[in-house]
């Protein structure tokens, strides 16, 4: 990375992005809570960091597939907000016509390949996308995240070895915000670690302060440039935290109060700001920033409340062709 | 036209739509060797380790695989080696392929196909031996296909390649030495249309897959006894012709579903149950089913033979039937 101005410029929109990010899934909070989203939501508040530092060094052209988790990972990658949003509400105008949802927000204009809701479920996919755009002559990578509770799955396990196999250009990304929904990673997790983990598997692996969205960056720029060098795959582990519950309902009462209180002190958002701040950004900039997510948000919100409801006759469409069932039927 | 074996049909049907296409393409254990069963024979010299790539023991990222590298536009073909082995792989096949064409509103479609030669064959005990198609045909999302002949196993293999539907192939591994007449150019046969193997008057059997060639013997043996019997052989178990088994029912008024599955909720049962709904209550004078009964596939011969339906079986079957 260069010196100087551009390095600031680069600051300024990672902090845009996880402005973004964090206003959007504040705005879905409050919307759940006020019965305007339905099912279940899972938000990353806290974790916004590793999914803007990761994407600030794609491609619109490369991939990613995402887990639960997953809406950083989407806005991060370029997704569009109205179609996210509108995806959260069940609306017609949402990225998959309302029939998703939350985890499984897809934006295939922009590369993203889908969230999951299945723990590693986008693993073997990841490494699958990676193969093809390799026979179809594309030198695109693909960037997989998932969260530390997902190496305990066998398709890490096998994703990892394949893709080192066959040299594959992807980037694993492993959040580790050393919870899996209400139990603490380390307490069921044997052995060194993820990075270890994954060199046994021939993936070379990075460890980096995942709340610090400069150290991100860095270690996803040099990453992204070996993988498209042909390297083959690179694991990034980034620790992080989950600052709120595992999914919207959840208090996570259970933690002990002091851990959180520090790990606010230690959020992402707030870091990059003090940070934009020595850098002499003054702060009315990063304001309006700030005040640009918020509104940009809240107007997604405010138009996915009015916009339309699917037409309940498209719950029959895009099943299969061969062999579709009809209304009728 | 060439007379060649299952097996080799299959073989001709992949070599034929991989030349014709670059993206098709084929994961799977051993596949550079030929395949366990030489489906593959001589495609790694001719298209090389790109598209013929043997992978690790690695089901779910077989299967899983397939499915990201269909997303970015190629058309895998997923070897499964033996179906049973695809257990290893539900997720990726349920709730991935089967579902993210409409969980994304109809942003991707996964063209790919899974080959899972399945059925009892050679004594491989328990694990080695399932037929389970009826799961599948469950699942919203999937075709099933379960050819019986060199020909449709060529025919409708072709179309599966070419299909933008997540396909499961059932190769029937039992028939693979089972010869046929098989076209130098093979063309597409289409989902959802049985094959009439015999025609009859008295009763219609329906049944697919490798139970197939036992149940025209059966017919043989009862058109002797002077029973005519009509079969159609199905080939698809989704999209499955109802026009055709229902046309056939209204006439004979006798309906059995022979096939090697587990009887108990087999796909046997959707048959009988749709036919009842669409034919009404009375208008079938009899039906019935003849699977294998709720056990585990056993080693010994003697125990797979007195599980396993066979012609003497559905004879049975059959003149019961008949009886009634
Ligand atoms: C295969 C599977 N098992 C269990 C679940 C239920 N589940 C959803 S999220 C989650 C925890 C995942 O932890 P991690 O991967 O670390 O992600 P995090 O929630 O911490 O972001 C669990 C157990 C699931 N979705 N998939």
């Amino acid at each position: 990375m260069t010196g100087g101005g551009d390095n600031r410029a680069r600051l300024l929109a990672l902090y845009g992005t996880m402005c973004r990010i964090r206003a959007f899934e504040e705005t879905a909070l409050a919307a759940h809570k006020a019965g305007e989203i339905p099912g279940p939501l899972h938000v990353s508040i806290g974790q916004e960091a590793v999914a803007a530092g990761t994407c600030l060094n794609l491609r619109r052209d490369d991939r990613i597939t995402s887990n639960h988790r997953g809406h950083g990972h989407a806005i991060a990658k370029g997704a569009g907000i109205q179609g996210m949003m509108e995806e959260l509400f069940g609306r017609a105008g949402g990225h998959c016509r309302g029939k998703g949802g939350s985890m499984h927000i897809a934006d295939f204009s922009v590369g993203m390949l889908g969230a999951n809701g299945v723990v590693a479920g986008g693993i073997p996919i990841a490494v699958g996308a990676a193969q093809g755009l390799r026979l179809l002559g594309s030198d695109a990578i693909v960037a997989c995240f998932f969260g530390d509770g997902a190496i305990n799955r066998g398709p890490f396990l096998e994703g990892l070895n394949w893709a080192a196999l066959y040299t594959l250009p992807v980037l694993f990304v492993c959040e580790d915000n050393g919870v899996a929904a209400f139990t603490r990673a380390e307490s069921v997790t044997a052995g060194p670690g993820i990075a270890a983990r994954a060199e046994a598997l021939g993936v070379p692996a990075t460890s980096v302060d995942g709340n610090d969205a400069a150290a991100v960056d860095q270690a996803a720029a040099r990453l992204v440039a070996e993988i498209r060098g042909g390297a083959g795959p690179r694991l990034l582990h980034a620790r992080t935290y989950r600052l709120m519950g595992h999914t919207s309902t959840d208090p996570a009462a259970w933690r002990d109060a002091a851990e959180v209180a520090a790990a606010h002190e230690e959020e992402p958002l707030a870091r990059l700001r003090a940070r934009l701040l020595e850098e002499g950004v003054p702060d009315k900039a990063l304001g309006a920033l700030e005040g640009d997510a918020q509104a940009e948000m809240q107007e997604a919100r405010a138009r996915a409340l009015a916009a339309p409801w699917p037409d309940p006759a498209i719950a029959w469409d895009d099943v299969q062709d061969a062999g579709a069932v009809t209304e009728t039927a | 036209m060439p007379e060649v074996t299952l097996v080799e049909a299959a073989r001709l049907a992949a070599l034929q739509e991989m030349r014709a296409d670059p993206r098709i393409w084929v994961l799977g254990e051993d596949v550079a060797r030929g395949g366990l069963f030489g489906q593959y024979r001589g495609f790694l010299s001719e298209f090389g380790a790109q598209r013929i790539v043997s992978t690790p023991i690695s089901e779910s990222t077989i299967m899983g695989a397939g499915l990201g590298a269909a997303l970015v536009g190629t058309r895998p073909i997923i070897e499964m080696r033996i179906f049973d082995f695809a257990m290893c792989a539900m997720d990726e096949l349920i709730n991935q392929i089967a579902k993210i064409r409409y969980m994304f509103g109809g942003q991707a479609k996964p063209a790919l196909v899974v080959r899972m030669p399945h059925g009892i064959w050679r004594n491989s005990a328990a694990q080695h031996s399932q037929t389970l198609e009826g799961w599948f045909a469950h699942v919203p999302g999937l075709v099933v296909c379960v050819p019986s002949t060199p020909a449709d196993t060529a025919g409708l293999l072709v179309q599966a390649i070419r299909s933008d539907d997540p396909v499961l192939f059932f190769d029937p591994k039992n028939l693979f030495p089972l010869k046929g007449e098989v076209a130098e150019r093979i063309a597409p046969i289409p989902f959802g249309v049985a094959r009439t193997a015999r025609e009859g008057s008295d009763l219609t059997i329906v049944t697919w897959s490798a139970i197939v060639p036992a149940v025209e013997d059966a017919a043989g043996m009862l058109a002797a006894r002077g029973i005519s019997a009509e079969v159609l052989d199905l080939r698809t178990l989704w999209p499955w012709d109802e026009a055709a088994v229902m046309a056939s029912a209204a006439r004979t008024r006798r309906l059995l579903v022979v096939h090697e599955a587990v009887t108990a909720g087999g796909f046997g049962a959707e048959i009988l149950a749709r036919a009842t709904e669409a034919l009404g209550p009375g208008a079938l004078r009899a039906v019935g089913r003849l699977g294998q009964p709720r056990v585990p596939v056993p080693f010994a011969p003697p125990l797979e033979d007195a599980l396993k339906p066979d012609a003497a079986k559905v004879v049975a079957a059959a003149e019961a039937l008949m009886a009634r």
